[in-house]
């Protein structure tokens, strides 16, 4: 070996995995965050695994389309699915244009690539919003169980206020001047809690639903003595999820909802800013000038990787 | 940046001539796995719903998989990783899979002990 040849191997320059710096150090980033995502995922098999006998199903959790009223389990997010399929295929077809150099098709497809990551944020911003207000309403008992309520006749799951009485009762709300300072009370449920038993009561074709799966994967429904015995527990209504309570089911199941897809969607946020950068930067030319554009290509791993993740998320959580 | 870039899936099977008519053929692929991972989540076969293997339904297994090939065919063809250096792309996929494997493992064993302490413990936690 001359000493020539040592000056090149160690002078840099060298690309023993045929990878430049810029795209090594993506993929280290991209491996590193898919095992932050797995741990989230992981911990959500944990909690799922823990209370299995009580986990919410999903199909029964995600049934709403936006501008369509009905029951359409799944149909959204496999919408939201296909959005992020989609646009990852445009952000392919900028890669390959920026390789032949075509800078008006780049810029074309970056543009396109952007729209979806929009509308998939959008998407999830409203599934967020849906889920978060809530569709039917539930008590909780004091373990923290959820009891949902069913219309013997039909089957279907009943709203609190399909048979709640209103009752001639005031409730006075609580302020922090009244009382210890950092004792507060947020906005009241729709109905109280007699209100709802006492309709319940009233109405004798309204079952109870617990969470307990039973063998065939469904919610057992008590009959109407057992709900009666039932109802007694109940110490609060819930409408809606928020971290500490989840009317669908178990607040773990709300709370990994919230964080993973939050986390999910945060990086289609980042992506679709990092996008839009180099979008003008491609409109500006700079890659044109610089002769390649492996910038773009770089971007586009963290596009895809956004969506490779969207594909565990589904499956995990709203599949399986 | 314009190195060769292969030009088939499914093990040579599947053809393309351009790299762009490769792209939208991957898209035909994913977009027809998603559909039939989501009829069979709306439907739910009996048959796959009470038929177990390793202790897992047969549907969540058939989701898991269709999974997993969505996944390859995403790092294969979108972030070409096909057409990388094979050194490359095993630090990039095996340094995942073996540590995430392993979280799965651990965590799942746990998980089922706590809930089987759980249910079969003197203390009662439905009430």
């Amino acid at each position: 070996m001359t000493t020539e040849t040592e000056e090149s191997v160690w002078g840099g320059g060298n690309e023993p995995l045929g990878a430049s710096y810029g795209k090594l150090m993506m993929w280290f980033f991209i491996v590193s965050d898919s095992l932050t995502f797995s741990g989230f995922l992981v911990s959500y098999g944990f909690a799922r695994f823990k209370f299995i006998e009580i986990w919410p199903i999903a199909d029964e959790v995600f049934t709403h389309v936006p501008f369509f009223h009905g029951n359409y389990p799944m149909y959204y997010v496999a919408f939201m699915t296909f959005v992020l399929i989609m646009s990852s295929v445009t952000m392919v077809l900028a890669v390959d244009a920026g390789h032949k150099l075509k800078q008006a098709k780049v810029v074309f497809f970056m543009f396109l690539t952007i729209i979806g990551g929009a509308i998939f944020v959008g998407s999830q911003a409203w599934e967020w919003a849906t889920f978060i207000k809530g569709d039917y309403g539930a008590l909780e008992t004091k373990g923290g169980r959820i009891l949902q309520f069913v219309d013997a006749e039909t089957g279907q799951r009943a709203a609190l206020a399909d048979f709640s009485e209103a009752l001639p009762e005031e409730r006075v709300r609580h302020q922090a001047n009244v009382g210890l300072w950092y004792e507060r009370e947020g906005s009241g449920t729709t109905f109280s809690l007699n209100e709802v038993v006492e309709g319940f009561k009233a109405n004798p074709n309204i079952l109870i639903r617990t969470e307990t799966l039973n063998e065939e994967g469904e919610k057992i429904l008590l009959n109407r003595s057992e709900s009666l015995d039932k109802i007694r527990e109940a110490t609060q209504v819930v409408e809606g999820a928020n971290l500490i309570h989840n009317e669908y089911g178990h607040p773990m199941f709300a709370d990994f909802f919230f964080f993973i897809t939050g986390f999910h969607g945060f990086h289609v946020f980042t992506g679709v800013m990092i996008n839009i950068i180099i979008f003008f930067n491609a409109i500006l030319g700079t890659y044109q000038r610089r002769g390649h554009y492996e910038m773009v290509e770089k971007v586009g791993l963290y596009w895809h990787f956004v969506d490779l993740v969207w594909v565990f998320v589904f499956t995990f959580f709203y599949l399986v | 940046m314009a190195h060769d870039q292969n030009l088939a899936i499914f093990r040579g099977r599947i053809k393309f001539s351009s790299n762009v008519s490769k792209i939208w053929g991957v898209l035909i692929l994913l977009t027809i796995v998603t559909t039939v991972e989501v009829a069979l989540g709306i439907i739910k076969p009996r048959a796959l719903t009470h038929s177990y293997f390793l202790g897992m339904k047969v549907l969540n297994w058939i989701f898991i998989i269709l999974t997993l090939v969505k996944a390859y065919y995403i790092a294969w063809d979108f972030m070409h990783l096909r057409d990388e250096k094979a050194s490359l792309r095993r630090a990039i996929v095996w340094t995942p899979v073996f540590l995430i494997a392993y979280l799965i493992f651990i965590l799942l064993f746990e998980a089922d002990y706590v809930y089987n302490t759980l249910s079969e413990g003197f203390v009662a936690w439905d009430f």
